[in-house]
C-alpha cells in the first residue's frame, strides 16, 4: 500500500514539475542564442505614438553590451524614450538566475504559435516582479514578451525578425508601456485655441504609449565603449 | 506727400528718447531670461516636463536651446509689448494735442485722414521695428549662446517636437502675425489718443482694455468662452503660438512643415485685421470731427 501511494505522488510530483523544467530547458536554448550576441550598435528609426506627444519620426542609434547595458540615443534630435526601453534587451529576462518558470500552453502571435512561459523572480531585489515570454519554439526566437517593473511598471514587446534572426536580432520592436497624465497648470502657457479642441478625455490610469523601432543595420560583436551609456 | 508726411511721424517718434527706452527694455529682458535660462534652464524645462520623468527619459540639454529658448522669451514677452507699443501710439495725437501743436499740424495742406493714416503708419513701423529688434536678441542672441535643436513646446495638455530644419520659418511667420496682432494695440491705442487731450488717458485705456480682455480670456468660464473669447482680440492676438503647434499623421509622427488647424490662424489673421480697419474708421472719423482748440 506505502509503495503504492508512493509511486502515486511520484508521478504527481513529476507531471507537476516537468513542464516547468522544460520552460527552462527553452529558456536556456534561447538564451544560448541570444548570447552569441556580445554588442551590438544598430540604426534604425523610431516612431513615438503618445496620446501627448507629437514628436517626429527619429533617427537613433542603439548601443548595447552584455550583460545588461542598453542606450537608443537619438543623435540629430530631440526624443523622448521611455525608460522601459531598457527591456528591449531580452538578457534582462534570460539573465536571470533565480527564477520560476511556468509553461502555460501556447498561443498564435503575428501567425507564429509561440510557447507561452511565465517567469517569476524569487529574489526580493529583482526590477522584474514577473514577464509572460511568447517563445517561437522552432526558431528560439522571442516574439512577445509582457514584462511587469518595480518602478517602471509594465511593459509589452512585439518583436518581428528577418535578417538577423539567426543572432535573436529583432527588425522590428514594438513597445507599449503605460504612460501618466500629462498636464500643465492653467495659464503656464497661455495656449493659443486653434480650434482643435482639448484632447480626448482620457483615463489617466490605463493610457498606453506605443514606440516602434524599425532597425536597418546592425554591427554585432564590433565593440562597444562603455562611454555611450553615460 | 504722405511718404513726406510718414518721414515727419517717423522722426517725430524716433526723436523722442522714451522711444529707444522700450527697445532697451526688451534688450534688457531678453538678456536676463537667457542668461537665467543659461544657469537654471534644467529646472525650467524640468518644470513642463516633471509629471513624465518616471516614464521618459528627458533630454534636459538638448530641449534647452536656442529655439525653445526663443520661443520661451517670446512667451513671456510679448504679453507685455502692448504696453510699450501703447505708450507710442497713444501718444500719437494726444501728445500733440497736449504740446499744442495740433492746430499746426492740422492747419497744414493735408487731409485729416492722410494725417492719422501716417501717424498709423508711423505706429506700424514702430511696432515692426520693436519686433525686429526682438528678434536679433532672442532668437539669434538664444542660437548664439544655446545653438540649434529641434523644438519641443510645452501645451497644456501635450507637447509638440519640430525637426530643427522646421523651425526657422515658423519664427519668421510668427513675427509677422506678432506685428500684426501689436499693429491691433496700435490702432487701438491712436484711436483712444484721438479722443483724449493728453497722452496718459489714452496709454492706460489701452493697457487696461488689454489687461481686462486678457483676464476675461483667461478665467476660461464657458460664459466668455462662448460670447466674448471667439472675437476677443487678446484671443486671436496669441495666433503667433499657432505656428509652433504641428500637426500630426495616424500614426502619431509630426508632419513636416505643417500647422494644426492653419484656418484658425487665417481667421485669427482676419479678425485682428477686422479689428485695424475697425479702429482706423474710428479715428479717422472721430478726428474729422474733432473741434481742435489747442
Amino acid at each position: 500500500m506505502k509503495q503504492r501511494l508512493f509511486l502515486l505522488l511520484s508521478a504527481c510530483l513529476i507531471t507537476v514539475l516537468a513542464p516547468a523544467q522544460t520552460a527552462k530547458e527553452l529558456l536556456q536554448k534561447v538564451k544560448t542564442k541570444y548570447d552569441q550576441v556580445n554588442d551590438y550598435t544598430a540604426t534604425g528609426k523610431m516612431k513615438t505614438n503618445v496620446i501627448f506627444i507629437k514628436a517626429p519620426v527619429a533617427s537613433i542609434k542603439v548601443y548595447y553590451k552584455k550583460p545588461d547595458k542598453l542606450k537608443i540615443k537619438n543623435e540629430s534630435g530631440v526624443s523622448f524614450i521611455p525608460k522601459g526601453s531598457a527591456n528591449v534587451n531580452m538578457n534582462n529576462v534570460l539573465g536571470l538566475s533565480n527564477f520560476e518558470a511556468v509553461e502555460s500552453g501556447t498561443e498564435k502571435i503575428a501567425g507564429i504559435t509561440c510557447k507561452v512561459i511565465k517567469i517569476f523572480p524569487l529574489s526580493d531585489e529583482e526590477n522584474i516582479t514577473r514577464a509572460t515570454l511568447y517563445i517561437d519554439e522552432a526558431r528560439l526566437l522571442m516574439i512577445k514578451s509582457v514584462i511587469s517593473t518595480r518602478e517602471n511598471g509594465t511593459y509589452e514587446l512585439l518583436m518581428t525578425y528577418k535578417k538577423y534572426a539567426e543572432w535573436g536580432l529583432p527588425d522590428n520592436v514594438e513597445l507599449s508601456f503605460n504612460t501618466r497624465d500629462y498636464k500643465l497648470p492653467k495659464g503656464v502657457t497661455i495656449d493659443y485655441d486653434n480650434g482643435s479642441g482639448k484632447a480626448p478625455a482620457r483615463d489617466a490610469k490605463n493610457q498606453k504609449g506605443k514606440v516602434e523601432i524599425a532597425y536597418a543595420s546592425y554591427e554585432i560583436n564590433k565593440g562597444v565603449s562603455d562611454t555611450v551609456f553615460n | 506727400m504722405f511718404t513726406e508726411l510718414l518721414k515727419i511721424e517717423l522722426y517725430k517718434i524716433f526723436k523722442r528718447p522714451r522711444t529707444f527706452i522700450a527697445f532697451g527694455a526688451i534688450a534688457v529682458i531678453i538678456l536676463l531670461v537667457q542668461f537665467a535660462l543659461k544657469v537654471n534652464g534644467k529646472d525650467f524645462v524640468q518644470f513642463y516636463t516633471d509629471s513624465q520623468a518616471d516614464t521618459f527619459d528627458i533630454p534636459y540639454e538638448k530641449i534647452l536651446n536656442g529655439y525653445f529658448v526663443c520661443v520661451a522669451v517670446l512667451h513671456m514677452i510679448l504679453i507685455h509689448v502692448p504696453l510699450l507699443v501703447a505708450l507710442i501710439a497713444g501718444d500719437m495725437i494726444s501728445g500733440e494735442a497736449n504740446l499744442g501743436t495740433l492746430r499746426l499740424l492740422a492747419g497744414k495742406p493735408v487731409t485729416r485722414t492722410q494725417l492719422i493714416m501716417a501717424k498709423f503708419w508711423a505706429s506700424t513701423v514702430y511696432v515692426i521695428l520693436l519686433l525686429a529688434c526682438m528678434a536679433l536678441f532672442a532668437l539669434l542672441g538664444s542660437i548664439l549662446i544655446f545653438g540649434t535643436e529641434d523644438l519641443v513646446v510645452f501645451k497644456e495638455t501635450d507637447m509638440h517636437i519640430m525637426k530643427s530644419g522646421d523651425v526657422v520659418w515658423r519664427f519668421f511667420a510668427a513675427f509677422i502675425f506678432a506685428a500684426l496682432a501689436l499693429t491691433t494695440i496700435a490702432a487701438m491705442a491712436l484711436m483712444f489718443s484721438v479722443f483724449s487731450e493728453n497722452s496718459l488717458g489714452p496709454i492706460v485705456a489701452t493697457v487696461c482694455v488689454v489687461i481686462v480682455f486678457t483676464i476675461v480670456q483667461q478665467l476660461r468660464v464657458p460664459v466668455f468662452e462662448e460670447t466674448i473669447n471667439p472675437w476677443s482680440f487678446t484671443t486671436h492676438m496669441l495666433g503667433w503660438k499657432g505656428f509652433f503647434y504641428v500637426d500630426k499623421n495616424v500614426e502619431g509622427a509630426t508632419i513636416s512643415g505643417s500647422v494644426e488647424n492653419p484656418m484658425s490662424l487665417v481667421r485669427s489673421g482676419l479678425i485682428l485685421l477686422g479689428y485695424i480697419v475697425l479702429f482706423l474708421a474710428i479715428s479717422i472719423r472721430g478726428f474729422n470731427k474733432k473741434d481742435i482748440l489747442s
